[in-house]
């Protein structure tokens, strides 16, 4: 065993003290403060004990505790609270003493700071009425704190105060040999001046006040933005702001066609076409639809022109595959998805101007003439492809309907893409043994007549106006980075033609019987889709001067968005609208797991609507986790603590109760409000709050925008908390009146959240407008320019009838949409699986259907035979697991029962429901 | 906090009867009311006491060497952990990321008391941590889904999910 110390450091002192009286066998090395014993601290931590068995100590008590219990004096209880008390109450206390006695020279201070912890000591020692801390004879707690306390109690120069107990145990532990030996090996004769190295070195003490200052929230927001400091200015601009009330904006309901206007900001939105054979899942939903449809929804509210286009795409491998599996015509199986898809889409909301598919008449038209136009411009190859066809099948193979050995690792399954064993991609035609995956026979090797997109010649122009639209449009980090390195690579000729049925047919003689491929077809749809919206389509399509364009999609998609697309645009010559704001989102994994629809993992857009679960707070939690800037995960879990802490204790609250005083202290009329200085500061906060959210909104960051919305509730709630208008409203006029102001100024506030949740929650936002019946001119009054908080609620206006706007999601009920949908974290009840498990399930689920009281008696009951079943084991000495795992049903129908008597087994939420 | 960890600590260590606990200051330190002495004040204080109650006194450490080990880190949660600013609770983290690449429990090899306690007062940092920093933070983030596994442990905390594959292998292109 070696024990590392320094000298000067006030720590080393017990440990040498505790050494010698114990006498155990130890090497002491003396070291400087900075050497690092210790490699995984990040500051250098003495003193230090290496272990014979290897593990190290860096805190001075156990060391202290480890000599005393080798020579057979273990810790008590009574002792360990003494230790405890040592680090976290007298330790932080006495080295701020030391650090303004012995750094600031402030020796004055030191009485002050010591006071609180010397008091408590000397009482205890009174009580215990005994010489040591922990009975007769010194032990590990007097020998620590001693040390602790010997820096300051030993120095004359101190004033300290009258502590007459602890001063008798003090001189009495000071005068045993071993402490004073120790003194004299650490501080060297010299008092506090020799722990000045060691104090200069060690990192400041956190503030006391601030300690109490959790890091731990939940919100992300809250923790790492400073709170907005307001100036004079800020507050009276605010107060002008706010008195400017409702500009009369022309409601506008939009008019179809939308068209571009002449002078108005023209917004054509995309979001990327969803591929029509796939319920798309929440990762989908979120990627694209509906990160566009906040956009767009957001845009009208701006006044800007906006034109929301998207629809299926249904040509190609995949859906003649589907169409196989369920034995319909490729057509039938995309009528029946593409209706799927449509009412996902309409349950979550989705407010598609035009929401269209790519197998028409228009695609055909359209994509036939961008291929001319590219064969003519020159920009279209020959080449030959080798290909697996099977001649029973009479067709070409697509990869994915090739089976064979992998030529690299000799699976014998591997896939005509990629070998799922080995992982490699394969060439189709290097399969060993191919089989075809329909018939099962042997396919033979065929050249086949291909075209290509001649990309390197359009490479030079495609830099040119990538350059520029990177640089003057919002493109997301991911877009510009994948589309670089796509350039970077080097583009090569991309194959545009397939030997398939299903597909928009080449018009070029030569290639007859042959389709286009899908990735040159599907984003042509963006532009047939809009033709069949509206015949004037080429005034969105073809007009990059009044036009601004935005595609929404996943990652995977950028290259055919940044590279391919605008290429087949580019060498068409034909003016067409490109791109102007990439907006790519990163991955949304599910659980601690990918989404999968092969193994049922995950949530998915037809099911979304069976969890019960509104259809505003899936769309408010998936744009909270929205994967802007970064992957992020669904978590049930999650879920359900956003749903209770942030709408319902946080939004809900805050509008709910603006609204109750209203109708309970004002009879329902808005009161009216003398604005103090403290007042115009709220308005100026929210005030910035709104800047904030338009300029992240202006620029796509809407989850970053989602999280001012909820500050400012958060905002409403502290100065509704502060001014307590439920007890002022008791008091003498100027406290009624007082309360009135506050009351009105939340009210208003309500109706501005309402404004600004509208495009991501928007039938929440219009059931507020309804309880507050607030005019529909406040939402287009508040987003204009940089943002205007105006009163619209003025005094005197009558609101309607409030009521709560969001319900507390139940731990039990997402335990068991955790279970249905296949997340992969079993509850915890399931490690003890026994056969009797079933009862608990099925009573679980009888107590969902059944009523309040009912369910709770039911529960009663359940627990009543629950506890008479595990008495029984237990009298007859059943194995010690069968009955643990009885009592854990016991617990967990404790648990229910609790939860529907409505107490609260388990608050989600540590921020505490406010009133 | 601190009582809500203690309870859960007595379901864990199958504790029959729950003892009932105050608190005292603003730091809100927990109390048990004693019926044999004194009160036991301090949450290390009262969690040894519980574990030697229920007879699990291996959660203490099996050796001398052990039990110091296990009571230093038992002091680093309420000394370094507890009242942590968003700054120190980044060292922290990066300390422990450290220490736990070659210990499989904070004591060495086995699971001990400080493991809890140490789970139960991190729980809030891991709670906010972002994928990539739980990615970052590699070896806390396996010991921290590891010991919410621990049947019969978590009780009052949600579960965190710790992804188990990857997302950031190398960089995508």
């Amino acid at each position: 065993m070696k024990l590392f110390v320094s000298e000067g450091n006030p720590h080393c002192l017990k440990v040498l003290a505790a050494l010698e009286l114990t006498a155990v066998k130890c090497d002491v090395q003396y070291v400087n403060h900075e050497d690092k014993v210790v490699q995984f601290l990040s500051h250098p931590a003495l003193p230090a004990v290496l272990l014979p068995n290897g593990q190290q100590l860096f805190s001075a008590n156990a060391i202290c505790r480890y000599l005393f219990e080798v020579s057979g004096q273990n810790c008590n209880d009574h002792c360990n609270q003494w230790l405890e008390w040592e680090v976290t109450v007298l330790q932080p206390a006495l080295l701020r003493a030391l650090r303004t006695a012995v750094l600031q020279g402030k020796g004055s201070d030191v009485s002050q700071i010591l006071q609180s912890p010397l008091n408590f000591l000397d009482q205890s020692l009174l009580k215990g009425s005994k010489p040591y801390l922990t009975g007769e004879a010194v032990s590990v707690a007097d020998v620590v704190l001693w040390a602790t306390l010997h820096p300051i109690l030993s120095d004359s120069s101190f004033t300290i105060g009258e502590h007459p107990s602890v001063k008798a145990w003090f001189d009495q532990v000071a005068a045993v040999h071993s402490c004073q030996s120790a003194v004299q090996k650490v501080l060297q004769g010299k008092g506090l001046q020799a722990m000045k190295s060691y104090m200069q070195r060690q990192p400041a003490p956190p503030n006391s006040q601030c300690r109490d200052a959790q890091p731990c929230n939940n919100n992300p927001a809250e923790s790492e933005e400073r709170q907005h400091s307001v100036s004079e200015e800020e507050c009276e601009e605010a107060a002008l702001t706010w008195s400017k009330g409702l500009s009369s904006c022309p409601a506008t309901d939009k008019q179809h066609p939308i068209l571009p206007q002449e002078g108005k900001r023209n917004v054509l939105v995309t979001s990327a076409l969803p591929y029509v054979n796939n319920v798309p899942h929440l990762g989908n939903i979120i990627g694209c639809v509906l990160s566009a449809d906040v956009f767009s929804r957001y845009g009208r509210l701006r006044g800007w022109n906006m034109l929301f286009v998207c629809g299926t795409d249904e040509y190609g491998t995949a859906t003649e595959n589907k169409a196989r599996e369920e034995g319909l015509t490729p057509q039938q199986i995309c009528d029946k998805y593409h209706a799927v898809h449509s009412s996902i889409y309409s349950w979550f909301q989705i407010d598609f101007d035009f929401f269209g598919r790519t197998t028409t008449e228009k695609q055909t038209e359209i994509a036939q003439n961008i291929f001319w136009r590219l064969h003519e411009h020159g920009y279209l190859v020959e080449d030959t492809v080798e290909q697996l066809r099977c001649e029973n099948c009479q067709r070409f193979l697509a990869d994915r309907f090739v089976e064979g050995t992998c030529p690299h690792c000799s699976y014998p399954e591997a896939r005509g893409d990629q070998c799922d064993k080995c992982g490699r991609l394969i060439n189709a035609v290097e399969l060993r043994d191919p089989q075809c995956k329909v018939c099962r026979q042997t396919p033979v090797i065929r050249s086949s007549k291909h075209l290509f997109l001649d990309l390197p010649k359009l490479e030079s122009q495609l830099e040119q106006w990538l350059e520029k639209s990177t640089s003057t449009g919002d493109w997301t980090t991911n877009a510009k980075q994948i589309t670089h390195s796509w350039i970077r690579d080097g583009l090569k000729p991309r194959c545009i033609t397939r030997d398939l049925h299903w597909g928009t047919p080449v018009p070029h003689p030569d290639f007859k019987e042959k389709v286009f491929y899908v990735w040159f077809d599907a984003p042509i749809g963006y532009l047939s889709i809009t033709a069949n919206y509206t015949n004037e389509w080429e005034k969105w399509w073809k007009n990059p001067q009044q036009v601004e364009l935005y595609n929404f999609m996943a990652k995977d998609n950028v290259p055919f968005h940044s590279v391919v697309f605008p290429c087949s645009l580019l060498g068409a010559q034909d003016n067409y609208t490109l791109v102007n704001h990439l907006v790519a989102t990163e991955y949304l994994n599910y659980e601690d797991t990918k989404f999968s629809k092969s193994r049922g993992i995950g949530v998915f857009g037809d099911m979304a609507k069976d969890t019960g679960i509104p259809s505003d707070v899936w769309r408010f939690y998936l744009l909270y986790v929205r994967p802007e800037g970064q992957d992020s995960a669904f978590s049930w879990a999650d879920m359900a603590m956003k749903n209770n802490s942030e709408l319902l204790n946080n939004l809900g609250n805050f509008i709910n109760r603006a609204g109750m005083f209203v109708t309970k202290f004002f009879e329902g009329c808005v009161p009216v409000m003398e604005l103090q200085r403290e007042d115009k500061e709220l308005l100026a906060v929210v005030g910035w709050e709104l800047q904030q959210y338009i300029q992240l909104m202006d620029k796509v960051k809407i989850r970053d925008a989602l999280k001012h919305i909820l500050n400012i509730s958060r905002h409403g709630n502290q100065y509704i908390q502060v001014n307590q208008p439920w007890k002022k409203i008791k008091g003498e006029e100027s406290e009624r009146l007082r309360a009135g102001t506050v009351t009105g100024v939340a009210v208003n506030i309500a109706c501005l959240l309402s404004v600004m949740l509208s495009p991501y929650m928007p039938l929440v936002s219009q059931t507020i407008r309804d309880q507050l019946n607030a005019p529909q001119s406040c939402i287009y009054t508040m987003l204009q320019g940089g943002g205007t908080f105006v009163c619209s609620l003025s005094a005197g206006h009558r609101i309607g009838t409030v009521s709560p706007l969001f319900q507390k999601l139940e731990a039990e009920q997402i335990e068991a949409l955790k279970k249905r949908f296949g997340g992969q974290q079993a509850p915890l009840q399931s490690t003890s699986s026994t056969p009797a498990a079933a009862p608990v399930a099925a009573i679980k689920v009888a107590a969902v259907e059944g009523g309040h009281s009912e369910k709770a008696e039911q529960l009663a009951k359940a627990l009543a035979e629950q506890g008479d079943k595990v008495r029984a084991l237990k009298a007859q000495k059943a194995e010690k697991d069968v009955i643990a795992a009885e009592v854990s049903k016991l617990l967990e129908l404790k648990t229910q029962l609790a939860v529907a008597e409505g107490k609260n087994p388990e608050p989600t939420s540590k921020k505490g429901k406010k009133k | 906090m601190a009582l809500r960890e203690l309870s859960s600590l007595e379901k864990y260590l199958g504790l029959k009867k729950p003892n009932k606990y105050s608190t005292q200051g603003d730091k809100k330190v927990p109390v048990l009311q004693n019926n044999q002495g004194p009160p036991l004040v301090g949450l290390i204080t009262i969690a040894c006491h519980l574990v030697k109650e229920a007879k699990r006194s291996d959660l203490l450490g099996e050796s001398a060497e052990s039990r110091a080990v296990v009571q230093q880190w038992l002091e680093y949660r309420v000394s370094r952990l507890d009242g942590c600013t968003k700054e120190d609770s980044k060292t922290i983290l990066k300390e422990l990321n450290i220490h736990l690449q070659d210990n499989v429990y904070l004591a060495g090899n086995h699971f001990t008391l400080a493991d809890t306690l140490m789970y139960y007062g991190i729980h809030p940092l891991i709670v906010d941590l972002t994928v990539q920093e739980k990615e970052q933070y590699l070896n806390v983030a396996r010991w921290f889904d590891h010991i919410q596994h621990v049947p019969r442990l978590r009780h009052h905390l949600l579960p965190v999910v710790v992804l188990r594959n990857r997302i950031y292998t190398g960089r995508h292109h």
